[in-house]
């Protein structure tokens, strides 16, 4: 086992809110159970029951430690619901674009006032199910009985047995045994409005030998005011099935973001997770991946750039619960403003995984003297005849790569967004869809901007 | 006006030390000049000074390029109106190739001139690059390298030729580009170099040996001690230096 040395670090900065933490004002006769089947019904209730009975977190809580929701003005946002008329723009037409191929297997849009959803005859016929969450209580409730609750359980915390009581909109993707969707899948989550609630559960289920690509878009215009998404993502990847998976993240910067996600493996099956996170006030991500048969993989790969007063805080652990199962986690942020970032990663090895590789990497480029970042690996091994490696870092740009690149004739703005690239390549080549990564190279121009303006 | 380089009465210093006392000199375009003189003389913080490093605070002189105040102008400005420093330690810029970070810079260059200018196409650039590169004996996938980044010292040093190539600049400093380098590619850099010599071009050689003005003929030597010139001459001064050390110079100083 090689591993270097277990640290904590961070520069600069440090910020405590004022006043006391409010709590929901959601109440029980807004969990939807009527009508539905009632494995369904069964689900929502117990996830009200743990919801009620889980305390808003604090910050003495050891996971919520560094992430403060007491700016959230929590009691007084409504749960967002569908509604018959727009609350206010639509889905800019640059986020509809094809991220990972020249076209889509299938496109959801979620919209408060409306859904849109397309898929290929040709995989409707093959038994895929690509769908919103209400459409599928109506017609596939039999695969969401046998799906909620089962990788991420209500009682993780608050927020997840909030998304599994109150969810109103979400994802369903069922893929059947063996088959391929060749073609990427994309949905959008768009959550205009302000003082609300927003409450999604997602779920994807690929059976034994299926594959698919999916891309999940969360986001929403910045306005004044406040509004909360609350999300449950949960990933089941069947014995020798694969997965693609992208969740992009540009909500508006007056969004509250907290998410519980979790990808199920099974033996010889394979995710390969990917994050990309510019937007939101505030963000908690609690993002786990199980592998649980021989033989499974999983890569997780972040990508993040904060600015202003923003605050994103991802909790990740890699759980090797069977022998001979692989990971591989790199998260690499850069930070401008006053922006912070949190990323706390912990890769567990039960007894008997024996054989397991895991890895972990964090690394922050910090470019102003108010951001902060706080990076904090974590190993725990009751397994013998493993191999896991760790490392984080907190760093700057080199004065000395700025001058140097300046000495060719690059103005400092262009040599440091350069250098600042250079830092993120080793994401973009973990990351096989062009759009993806054109989408990042935006963030990083848009946010670089924000740096010297 | 004069067409080059001209350094007059310069001095300067880091954290408090003075370290250039009072230096001139002046190379023209069309002419190669070499400094040389023992370790810790200002060499480097010539070179560095030159090029704006913000370490370096000049506390007196002027520098004229051009008819252009030197001092006066970024770090950026100084390489697009025309100076070139290969430096004699390359810093390593992971993840940003060779190819995409010389592309930005020809591209910085046109851009200055014209703000509408739409940048060097993809195609035009690969031929140029593959040129220079196959004139300094490089293999083309060096371009696909991360900057500097675990390059040897030998490649280091051919690709500060490289990008004096594809800049193509009015005034290079060279400082120390012959250290650490094997007489092979020491030959290879310095008929890189002597491709560009010509009218257009003039060169100020740094270096502690006499060996790479075998290759890159001065037409005059400077000495360097105590942050001045002290001495002037011909090539012949070089190899002068060579056989006798500086010992003599010191010497000839210390009676004045």
């Amino acid at each position: 086992m090689a591993n270097e040395t277990p640290v904590v670090i961070s520069r600069t900065r440090r910020t405590t809110a004022a006043g006391g933490q409010q709590s929901f004002a959601f109440e029980e006769g807004q969990v939807r159970t009527a009508g539905l089947s009632a494995g369904i019904g069964e689900y929502r209730r117990r996830a009200w029951q743990v919801y009620k009975e889980l305390p808003m977190p604090t910050t003495q809580m050891e996971a919520w430690r560094r992430t403060d929701l007491r700016g959230l003005q929590a009691g007084s946002l409504r749960l967002a619901q569908p509604q018959t008329s727009a609350v206010g723009p639509e889905i800019p037409a640059a986020l509809l674009q094809p991220m990972a191929d020249d076209e889509h297997a299938g496109q959801l849009l979620l919209q408060p006032h409306r859904v849109d959803v397309t898929l290929l005859p040709k995989l409707v016929r093959q038994g895929v199910v690509f769908t919103d969450l209400r459409t599928a209580e109506e017609r596939y409730p039999h695969l969401l009985e046998q799906a909620l609750g089962r990788v991420v359980r209500p009682e993780e915390g608050k927020f997840s047995a909030l998304a599994g009581a109150l969810a109103q909109t979400g994802v369903l993707l069922y893929v059947p045994r063996g088959v391929q969707v060749t073609q990427p899948l994309h949905s959008i989550l768009w959550t205009p409005g302000v003082g609300l609630a927003h409450v999604s559960h997602v779920i994807l289920w690929l059976e034994e030998g299926a594959s698919a690509t999916y891309i999940h878009e969360m986001s929403s215009p910045t306005e004044d005011g406040q509004t909360m998404h609350a999300g449950l993502v949960e990933v089941y990847v069947g014995a020798g099935a694969n997965l693609r998976f992208v969740e992009m993240q540009s909500f508006g910067e007056h969004v509250w973001n907290v998410t519980h996600e979790r990808v199920h493996v099974e033996r010889d099956g394979a995710v390969d997770w990917v994050f990309g996170a510019m937007g939101g006030r505030l963000t908690k991500n609690f993002s786990e991946l199980d592998l649980v048969g021989p033989g499974a993989v999983g890569k997780m790969s972040g990508f993040y750039f904060t600015d202003g007063e923003q605050h994103l805080d991802y909790d990740s652990q890699q759980n090797h619960l069977a022998p001979h199962t692989t990971s591989d986690l790199l998260f690499k942020g850069a930070l401008v403003g006053k922006s912070r970032s949190v990323w706390q990663g912990m890769i567990y090895v039960a007894p008997g995984a024996v054989k397991t590789d895991g890895y972990q990497a964090n690394r922050n480029l910090v470019l102003s003297r108010e951001a902060r970042a706080d990076s904090i690996p974590g190993l725990e091994i009751l397994a013998d005849d493993v191999r896991c490696t760790h490392g984080a870092t907190v760093g700057k740009v080199d004065a000395e790569q700025v001058f140097y690149l300046q000495a060719r004739g690059i103005p400092e703005l262009e040599a440091r967004r350069l250098v600042v690239e250079g830092f993120f390549d080793p994401i973009m080549q973990r990351i096989p869809f062009e759009g993806v990564r054109a989408r990042f190279q935006d963030a990083i121009h848009q946010k670089m901007q924000a740096y010297t303006g | 006006m004069m067409s080059g380089l001209e350094i007059r009465n310069l001095h300067v210093q880091i954290e408090g030390k003075e370290i250039l006392k009072g230096l001139t000199l002046t190379v023209p375009k069309g002419e190669v000049h070499a400094i040389m003189g023992p370790n810790g003389t200002g060499k480097s913080t010539l070179a560095y000074t030159l090029m704006g490093h913000p370490s370096y605070e000049v506390t007196e002189g002027e520098v004229w390029f051009n008819g252009r105040n030197v001092l006066e102008m970024e770090v950026d400005e100084r390489s697009r109106a025309g100076l070139f420093l290969a430096f004699q330690y390359p810093v390593a810029i992971p993840g940003v190739t060779l190819a995409n970070f010389l592309r930005t810079a020809v591209n910085a260059r046109r851009r200055a001139e014209n703000p509408q200018d739409k940048g060097i196409s993809i195609v035009e650039f690969r031929k140029l690059l593959k040129e220079r590169m196959a004139a300094l004996k490089m293999d083309p996938a060096f371009a696909g390298r991360y900057l500097n980044d675990g390059f040897s010292g030998g490649e280091k040093k051919r690709a500060e030729i490289l990008q004096m190539a594809v800049l193509r600049p009015e005034i290079a400093i060279l400082d120390e580009t012959d250290s650490g380098l094997d007489i092979d590619a020491l030959r290879i850099v310095s008929e890189g170099v002597n491709a560009l010599r010509g009218p257009d071009l003039g060169v100020l050689v740094i270096t502690h040996y006499q060996r790479i003005l075998n290759y890159i003929k001065p037409d005059v030597v400077h000495v360097m001690m105590d942050g001045r010139i002290v001495e002037s001459g011909g090539a012949e001064l070089a190899l002068h230096l060579e056989e006798h050390g500086y010992d003599w110079v010191r010497e000839k100083l210390e009676e004045r």
